[in-house]
């Protein structure tokens, strides 16, 4: 555009332009701000720079206040020594070479002193979407709750595990690995994170990832779905919590075949994330005798629009479209299936990955009968409840189970540094691997040492409608449970060359 | 197959025509490159949310409320901020309009989440799918361009054949000479710029329905909507229009037989029409 305009501009509005000083000052100060949030990437640095909490030994007068609602916590917190103890004495009897629970934490309790920290602190720092179609499922959200962790770990040990404070950081990645990764960097180089949790986004955790292994420093993913991150991109520093594609597939796909259409139609977000799950979700169908009679790539971000899609799924004469997105894009996606009314033509919907959050943004009876695989869920039993009831009282809503990884994963963490004595990667990788453990979210749980993954008991889970619904937030019901060895990629198929 | 296809680009390009048609008009006027346009979308489709949601006021009556109390927020937008960067470059204003943008959409986050809100519309006549050859396409879509074509008509009569649109144009061409001419440009200035606006929040009732209300919705098609106007010609209602349609009609071609370039494409697109035609499709290279 040229600007011969520019002159009449100055013309038209010149009578009320009197203090020229004022006016510069507001469009250089606009300027500013502008710059700051022009490029994604620099306001990520001014806005959300890691802000550090520390949760550090108390006064004497607070301590006696708080104590109460920690001790409370304590007792629904993760590890409930009573499981594990049952747990590690049937494994660990059983398995050689595994360290059971048990044993480590009263040895711990017993001899050892605090732990050794190499900087004096355990930072743990939290990336994740905080803005984006992501930030609803983790978040801030994740942040709070690892924060509640450290407290309610710090109430069952003593303040003094560590010997020194331990700080929860976090920042937003926005969905852009570029960014992801350089957050990481960040936080490694120059905040002293011990640890990062969560990064959702398959793209960005990769990234991640690989800041880990150049680094050797230690992220536990949760977020991330992808099975590249236990899979071919593997490292001794990484470790893949809670679920992965393998897993969503395995559970959702045959059981969507078998009962509801063996036709798929698969729209996927064109990223690390979507592409893995189609993979995932084709392998899954075929070997239950269905067949994919189409998968088309979707932008990502997306616009917000998949009404070509849902066209196009008409003339392939799938009796399953299944959404293999994430987030805000999966509710976008069943608001729209719903507005073409796909399923009154027999075509119905699978979902490959889906939160109690994308539930909430359209309300249950949209996504009514769904069938979907889930890590875990707060209405499962007592003691996922009662922690749920904590979790809403640090956050105001309930529970996704990115949220319950998070949380399970820093306890993990910090509970293998105070077993390992030291805050050393390798030292807390060491006594990681292997590890059986059952906490409040993962059942039966193992980190399996050839390509870090969590196996834990998993669920599948259906949308029940509103009206079935015993509060907000009560949104499906538990059909079954499938064990860990069935749930994840069986010993021996992974394709990580885990280093020694 | 395909007609359906392109007719569903013809929707969702309607849809483009009505959302850029606003940012053109404000561009003509004011020479303002409105980055805020999206955020007042989005402002539109919230509104329609909080109608609904607390005064149980549905979709019809969404349809002129909305539009109307964001074009207000507008105006007063504008007399409190954008007026004052007049005098300066344009790109004074098209900075401070980012910063607007940002503000309000990161307001809209705290208050209701990045997630955002479900929107349905009440109305019997607009739900349910409509058999067109074979394919089932929902009724609400087919409004959605009859509505759409509508509006953008009206706005052109409005501007072409009316004596206030007579007023608007001058002023945009000949402020002084306007002006001698004893009319008070400075008069028209707020309403044009509440009425661009109004025509932005509009498109985002419409939006509700078929997707989720969320605060990043209007930063998600700002980009295509400035893609739009670009290829259309900064200022020229006509071009919004055309190039809206076509936009869309391409996309939707796009994502039915290659999505992986569909969002690349328009922007493929615009630089080529940027080569042939600097000014744009409908723009007249301008030289006072």
């Amino acid at each position: 555009m040229s600007e011969p305009h520019g002159t009449n501009q100055r013309n038209l509005g010149q009578p009320r332009l009197r203090r020229r000083t004022f006016l510069g000052g507001i469009a250089a100060s606009a300027g500013a701000a502008i710059l700051a949030a022009c490029g994604d990437t620099t306001s990520a640095t001014t806005t959300s720079a890691p802000t550090a909490v520390t949760t550090k030994a108390a006064t004497a007068a607070t301590a006696v206040t708080t104590m109460p609602a920690a001790m409370a916590a304590a007792s629904v917190a993760p590890t409930g020594a009573a499981t594990s103890a049952a747990t590690a004495a049937v494994a660990g009897s059983a398995a050689t070479g595994t360290k059971p629970a048990a044993s480590a934490a009263a040895s711990v309790v017993a001899s050892k002193g605090p732990a050794k920290l190499s900087d004096g602190k355990l930072v743990l720092a939290v990336l994740n979407d905080q803005s984006g179609v992501y930030a609803e499922l983790s978040g801030k959200n994740s942040t709070k709750l690892v924060k509640q962790a450290v407290d309610d770990f710090m109430a069952k040990y003593g303040k003094d595990v560590f010997g020194g404070t331990v700080e929860v950081i976090e920042a937003d990645h926005q969905n852009k690995p570029d960014v992801a990764g350089q957050k990481a960097n960040e936080f490694y180089d120059r905040n002293q994170a011990d640890i990062i949790l969560d990064v959702p986004t398959s793209s960005c955790g990769l990234a991640v990832a690989a800041v880990s292994k150049a680094k050797k420093k230690m992220y536990i993913n949760v977020g991330s779905a992808t099975t590249d991150l236990n899979g071919a991109q593997c490292n001794k520093y990484t470790f893949h919590y809670a679920y992965d594609t393998f897993m969503l597939a395995n559970g959702t796909a045959p059981l969507v075949t078998k009962n509801v259409g063996k036709k798929w139609y698969l729209v996927y977000p064109d990223y690390a994330f979507g592409q893995d799950m189609v993979k995932s979700f084709t392998d899954a169908i075929m070997k239950s005798g269905g067949t994919v009679v189409g998968a088309d790539p979707s932008p990502f971000p997306s616009s917000g629009d998949f009404s070509s899609y849902l066209l196009k799924v008409q003339s392939t004469k799938a009796d399953v479209v299944g959404s293999m997105h994430a987030g805000g894009d999966v509710v976008n996606f069943v608001k729209q299936y719903n507005e073409f009314k796909l399923r009154d033509q027999k075509i119905n919907l699978a979902i490959g990955l889906l939160f109690d959050s994308d539930i909430k943004a359209l309300g249950p009876d949209a996504f009514q009968g769904i069938t979907y695989t889930t890590a875990w869920l707060w209405t499962l039993d007592e003691q996922s409840r009662a922690w749920a009831d904590t979790a809403k009282k640090a956050t105001g809503v309930r529970p996704t189970f990115a949220h319950a990884g998070n949380y399970s994963a820093a306890w993990q963490y910090m509970d293998a540094v105070r077993r390992a004595g030291t805050d050393d990667p390798d030292a807390v990788v060491k006594e990681l691997e292997g590890y059986q453990f059952t906490d409040f979210f993962a059942r039966n749980a193992t980190i399996r040492k050839e390509d870090h993954t969590l196996i834990h008991d998993v669920y599948t889970a259906q949308v029940k409608p509103l009206k079935e619904n015993s509060e907000e937030g009560d949104y499906s019901k538990i059909l079954g449970m499938t064990a860990g060895k069935d749930a994840f990629k069986p010993d021996g198929a992974t394709s990580c060359m885990m280093p020694a | 197959m395909s007609i359906v296809q392109l007719f569903n680009g013809l929707v969702t390009g309607s849809f483009y025509a009505l959302v850029a048609l606003g940012l053109s008009i404000i561009f003509g006027m004011m020479r303002v490159v409105n980055f805020a346009h999206g955020a007042f979308y989005m402002l539109g489709a919230f509104g329609a949310y909080v109608l609904l949601d607390t005064w149980n006021i549905g979709f019809w009556w969404a349809l002129i409320l909305a539009p109307l109390a964001v074009g207000c927020i507008g105006m007063v937008l504008e007399r409190l901020v954008f007026r004052r960067l007049y005098a300066l470059d344009p790109l004074y204003n098209f900075l401070l309009s980012f910063a607007v943008a940002t503000i309000i959409q990161d307001a809209m986050r705290l208050r209701y989440g990045a997630q955002g809100k479900p929107y349905h519309v009440t109305s019997q006549i607009l739900s349910g799918v409509q058999d067109i050859g074979g394919t089932f396409y929902p009724r609400y879509r087919l409004f959605v361009i009859v509505f759409s074509i509508l509006v953008c008509v009206v706005v052109w009569f409005l501007i072409e054949r009316t004596r206030v649109g007579m007023v608007v144009r001058a002023a945009t061409e000949k402020p002084d000479l306007t002006r001698a001419l004893g009319v008070n440009v400075d008069r028209w200035i707020t309403p044009v710029f509440g009425f661009g606006v109004a025509l932005a929040a509009l498109g985002g009732v419409l939006a509700a329905a078929m997707q989720q209300v969320r605060p990043s919705m209007g930063e998600d098609l700002i980009i295509v909507i400035f893609a739009v106007v670009v290829i259309g010609g900064l200022g020229s209602i006509a071009g919004s229009v055309v190039a809206g349609l076509a936009i869309g009609v391409i996309a939707a071609v796009g994502e039915a037989y290659y999505a992986q370039v569909s969002s690349t494409l328009v922007f493929i697109v615009m630089a080529v029409v940027l080569l042939v035609r600097p000014a744009g499709l409908f723009g007249s290279v301008e030289g006072t």
